[in-house]
């Protein structure tokens, strides 16, 4: 019961605080359930961040996942309610008052001078997973060197050309099997 | 809300077109599907409407893609529509994810799956940080956002400053940065 209520709060924060999309709360996602919560462990959490990415719908919906590891099928529920019902009220909110912000000379202000703080959130959403999907002290050179290898041959690819990510991710998942299974 | 007018879909209708981007947007990039369906197929929306929509959905805290079926949802029936389009939006793709799940606590011991899944998580990083650099090449380019770039990583990665604490304390500072010119008599 505990918990539950915990997973409440740590998700309806992250939910408010969800601004510029869901990637900007993946750190401190990863901090609450990881290491102040524990959860999942940093592994887990990366494997489930991915699977979010497969799955269709919206990516964030990965805390489901979160939620059940932390409490079974009411966590998942609590997780998943948390998450999306905050934001979503107040977007419903605001659309009616929306007009009134429109010509506001701040809004523009804020979106300029929140663009470069969601790209550091989201970079520090890329530590977050890739110190343990990438560069992960547990394991060896040569599989961190192989993991590396696929993060940036993933970010290359999707750079040169448009390929729809889900399908990247299989290749990836083949190319683990093939090159980590030995290690 | 106006949801008299005959032509206006119901609530059902609004779930079924909802969740079969739900079903189908695998690989995330669900503002384009949202548009050829709001646009394009059904016609709820004009153009301008959804950027309106996407604009609001980008600024308030929420997944822009939800945000948005919020707002469309809203828009065509209501309260109800609202709640069609979200819960047609996630909930496939959760059912899949429950699925994924359940095969991942049964067999992540497995040396065969441990491994796959280790390629798939790594190629998973590798997305994220070409859609970060991607979305940030302005930011990149300019030397006081990129400050703030490397600021905010810093201080989030390695120094776990929380998340309230960056939104409350750095975001003002690079908003009031940012802050509208005084206006300019008869422009």
């Amino acid at each position: 019961m505990k918990d539950l209520v915990k997973i409440l709060n740590v998700f309806c924060l992250l939910s408010l605080l969800a601004v510029g999309g869901g990637s900007a709360v993946l750190p401190q996602m990863e901090h609450e359930t990881v290491t102040l919560n524990h959860w999942v462990t940093g592994d887990q959490f990366a494997t489930i961040y991915s699977l979010g990415q497969m799955a269709p719908g919206p990516n964030m919906s990965m805390v489901a996942l979160i939620g059940w590891q932390a409490a079974g099928v009411a966590g998942l529920i609590i997780a998943l309610v948390a998450f999306y019902l905050p934001s979503s009220f107040l977007t419903y909110g605001c659309s009616f008052i929306w007009d009134h912000f429109k010509e506001n000379p701040w809004r523009s202000s804020v979106q300029q001078g929140m663009a470069p703080i969601t790209i550091g959130l989201m970079l520090a959403g890329v530590h977050a997973v890739g110190k343990t999907a990438c560069l992960n002290p547990s394991h060896s050179t040569h599989f961190n060197t192989i993991t590396c290898t696929i993060a940036l041959a993933v970010t290359g690819i999707l750079f040169a050309k448009r390929i729809n990510p889900a399908l990247l991710m299989l290749l990836g998942g083949v190319a683990g099997w093939f090159l980590l299974r030995a290690n | 809300m106006p949801p008299a007018a005959s032509n206006m879909p119901g609530a059902p209708e609004i779930f079924r077109v909802f969740a079969k981007i739900g079903i189908t947007s695998f690989g995330g990039g669900l503002v384009a599907y949202l548009r050829d369906a709001l646009l394009t197929d059904k016609k709820w929306m004009d153009e301008e409407e959804f950027l309106a929509a996407l604009e609001i959905g980008q600024t308030l805290p929420g997944l822009n893609s939800v945000n948005v079926a919020i707002i469309a949802g809203r828009k065509l029936a209501g309260p109800q529509g609202a709640v069609a389009a979200a819960l047609g939006l996630i909930l496939p793709g959760v059912l899949l994810l429950l699925v994924l799940g359940i095969l991942y606590d049964r067999f992540r011991h497995n040396p065969n799956v441990a491994a796959a899944l280790a390629g798939v998580a790594a190629a998973a990083v590798g997305l994220l940080l070409q859609v970060t650099l991607k979305i940030g090449a302005k930011q990149f380019l300019k030397l006081r956002d990129l400050c703030f770039v490397l600021g905010t990583f810093y201080l989030v990665a390695f120094h776990h400053v929380s998340l309230p604490v960056v939104l409350f304390l750095v975001a003002p500072i690079a908003i009031i940065l940012c802050r509208p010119s005084k206006p300019k008599p008869n422009t």
